[in-house]
């Protein structure tokens, strides 16, 4: 069991709340257990798993699935899709895509990943980098930052538009979109919207490298900090090409160990139950998959950026590549495992995606109108994998002879990630709390921590007054001892 | 050229009484179709308010935005809103002041006067249709809309605001 996952006698210490997580989406609450002398006996990250998605999906025609998964998630609705769809390919009975359909689904793949890097790394990461975890509240929020870098803060607005119009291209509308489909995609690509999309790509790719170039030079003013801040080796996994590059929309499954060494390797997703195991532990509602050979105390394992740009033997693409190579050249030959790093890969992999764009719009084939791919022989089963922006997501599907879904698993990237953020706010904890005064700024570094993997919780209700923040620090008595809370 | 106003109604249509602001935004929609002020606005549906959306403001006159609330007054609330700075804690899921706080600072300027549509939701799970309060609080809600379209100003607005 980790250290500081349970305490030996939790009766008698003070218990911190924070709840829900600030800046971050959906539901999720932090305990700290604590004695009299703010000793840290015990940190948990609680994350409400909204274990509803199965029932919603399972009784539904599989051609529906594409569309309606894109309702789970107000954030990235087209990794659902596209994790959906690549199984329902599959059940459907199609082969191998067309060339343009694979192209335009990678296009749109890509587009997502700009859109939702940015807007987390713009709006919700760069405030703590930016302007220390300290600073008063009201400035570490998106207002903070537009207000001391606005130019910053509008080219984050503007990558993120543009990632949402390399959506709307693709997928024909904003929201609730269809583009893929089983077999191939809905919609060719117009000359008019390839030729807009292509007219800002340069911009996206510079305005990207800047700021790369600012997280350097903020590591450079401290890198003691940024290099342990959260620190927690732990296994790394993420998809990748049979010649080891990362790939975003389609490969096999890689599993590196802290020191980069391979565990598993060019593993199809679909077999991912024989490599991987979901523990379930009593005080959560979230499950903690690891890697079945090492057990669940070493097994646990890391996916999104930071893991995946590490776990790869290349970014296909050379500025992305050339920004890899310096962020891990910092590891002095081992992969970085300080929280912070985050930022740095999600960056690293806003300016691959943009290249990739640059590419896609510049191949002829973005513009062919052969969307459908032959039609085979039905299947009942079938597993769909992408890496999404915040790392790998499972979608697993049975279908019957009615067509309807009969079994769904899920994993998603933050299910994937639930026991590196445990590790990470606890090795904060230690760094930073343990035995001091806890207050508003040390406990914006935990949550600082769970920032930098980005979880995503059911986010797509966001109806006003939903997500008020409270922190509780009740006494050992059980009492409340003080209580924040902001709408 | 960007239509003078302009309204963002959010919500999810899978996520119970969510689905009050695509509902609505529905309606408006169909009936905006068939008159001949349909020019003067351009309606504009997501599921969640982020920084893009700022946007989504430039060049208007006037900009509504329509969502479900949890804990408003029933059957609904329609207010004058400013940029605040200060209360936002998730940057995914903005609230509207927030919104208008990213155009006036990416846009080094005012933004448009605003208001919020906020009617009442009771229930906000997945794969669950709007309950009967929150249909019983459209229907209110559309009552207000349709008076504030035929009335397309910021003078009529100010008078329609909730007490």
């Amino acid at each position: 069991m980790s250290q500081l996952e349970t305490a030996a006698h939790p009766e008698t210490l003070r218990r911190v709340a924070i709840d829900p997580v600030t800046r971050v989406e959906g539901h999720g609450k932090v305990t700290l257990l604590l004695d009299q002398d703010n000793k840290i006996h015990q940190v948990r990250l609680h994350i409400v798993e909204f274990r509803g998605f199965e029932v919603f999906i399972e009784g539904r025609p599989y051609w529906e699935v594409p569309v309606t998964v894109q309702r789970l998630c107000g954030i990235c609705p087209v990794s659902h899709q596209l994790a959906a769809v690549k199984a329902m390919d599959q059940i459907a009975g199609y082969g191998p895509l067309t060339p343009t359909a694979e192209k335009l689904r990678r296009l749109m793949h890509y587009g997502q990943m700009v859109q939702s890097h940015a807007v987390h790394f713009y709006h919700l990461a760069s405030p703590d980098l930016l302007l220390g975890f300290d600073s008063d509240f009201t400035r570490r929020n998106i207002v903070g930052v537009a207000l001391d870098f606005p130019e910053i803060a509008k080219q984050g607005v503007l990558l993120r538009k543009y990632g949402q119009e390399v959506i709307r291209h693709v997928a024909g509308k904003r929201v609730h979109g269809t583009g893929a489909i089983p077999g191939g995609v809905n919609k060719a690509l117009t000359v008019a919207e390839r030729d807009e999309m292509a007219r800002d790509i340069e911009q996206m790719i510079g305005w990207t490298q800047g700021a790369i170039d600012m997280v350097r030079r903020l590591h450079e003013t401290n890198p003691g900090f940024y290099n342990v801040f959260g620190e927690s080796a732990g296994n790394m996994m993420g998809l990748m090409r049979p010649d080891g590059a990362l790939d975003f929309y389609h490969g096999a499954l890689r599993a590196v160990d802290p020191l980069g060494q391979t565990i598993f390797d060019q593993v199809d997703y679909a077999d991912y139950q024989q490599v991987l195991q979901e523990e379930i532990k009593p005080w959560s509602y979230m499950k903690f998959p690891h890697i079945k050979s090492l057990g669940a105390d070493k097994g646990w394992y890391k996916v999104g950026p930071l893991a995946r740009v590490q776990a790869a033997t290349y970014l296909a693409t050379p500025l992305a590549e050339i920004e890899r190579q310096k962020m891990m050249a910092l590891g002095n030959g081992k992969p970085v495992h300080g929280t912070l790093f985050y930022h740095w890969a999600r960056l690293v992999e806003i300016l691959h995606a943009a290249e990739m764009i640059r590419d896609l719009l510049n191949d002829p084939d973005i513009l062919g109108t052969d969307l459908m791919a032959d039609r085979g022989e039905r299947r009942y089963e079938a597993v769909g994998v992408i890496e999404a922006p915040r790392g790998t997501l499972f979608h697993h599907y049975r279908v019957n002879e009615d067509d309807q879904v009969t079994y769904c698993n899920l994993i998603v990237s933050t299910t994937n990630n639930n026991q590196a953020m445990n590790e990470a706010i606890r090795t904060v904890a230690r760094q930073y709390l343990d035995g001091r005064e806890v207050t508003e700024g040390l406990l914006n570094h935990i949550e600082c921590a769970i920032r930098a993997y980005d979880p995503c919780l059911s986010c797509a209700t966001h109806a006003l007054g939903k997500m008020p923040l409270t922190v509780e620090v009740i006494d050992a008595d059980g009492q409340l001892a003080s209580s924040l809370s902001k709408a | 050229m960007s239509a003078p106003i302009v309204i963002l109604a959010v919500g999810n249509p899978s996520r119970g009484d969510d689905a009050i602001g695509p509902i609505l935004h529905e309606r408006l929609a169909a009936w905006l179709r068939d008159t001949p002020m349909a020019g003067q606005f351009e309606l504009i549906e997501d599921f969640q308010l982020n920084i893009e959306h700022a946007l989504d403001l430039v060049g208007r006159e006037l900009a509504l935005f329509i969502d479900a609330g949890e804990g408003t007054p029933a059957p609904f609330r329609f207010t004058r809103i400013e940029p605040a700075p200060g209360i936002a804690h998730s940057s995914h899921e903005l609230p509207p002041e927030a919104v208008l706080e990213v155009y006036r600072r990416t846009m080094q300027q005012e933004p448009p006067p605003s208001y919020v549509l906020c009617v009442r939701g009771e229930a906000f799970e997945l794969g669950q249709p709007p309950g009967p309060a929150a249909q019983a609080n459209i229907e209110l809600a559309w009552r207000c809309l349709q008076q504030l379209f035929r009335e397309p100003d910021r003078a009529s607005w100010d008078r329609q605001l909730s007490a």
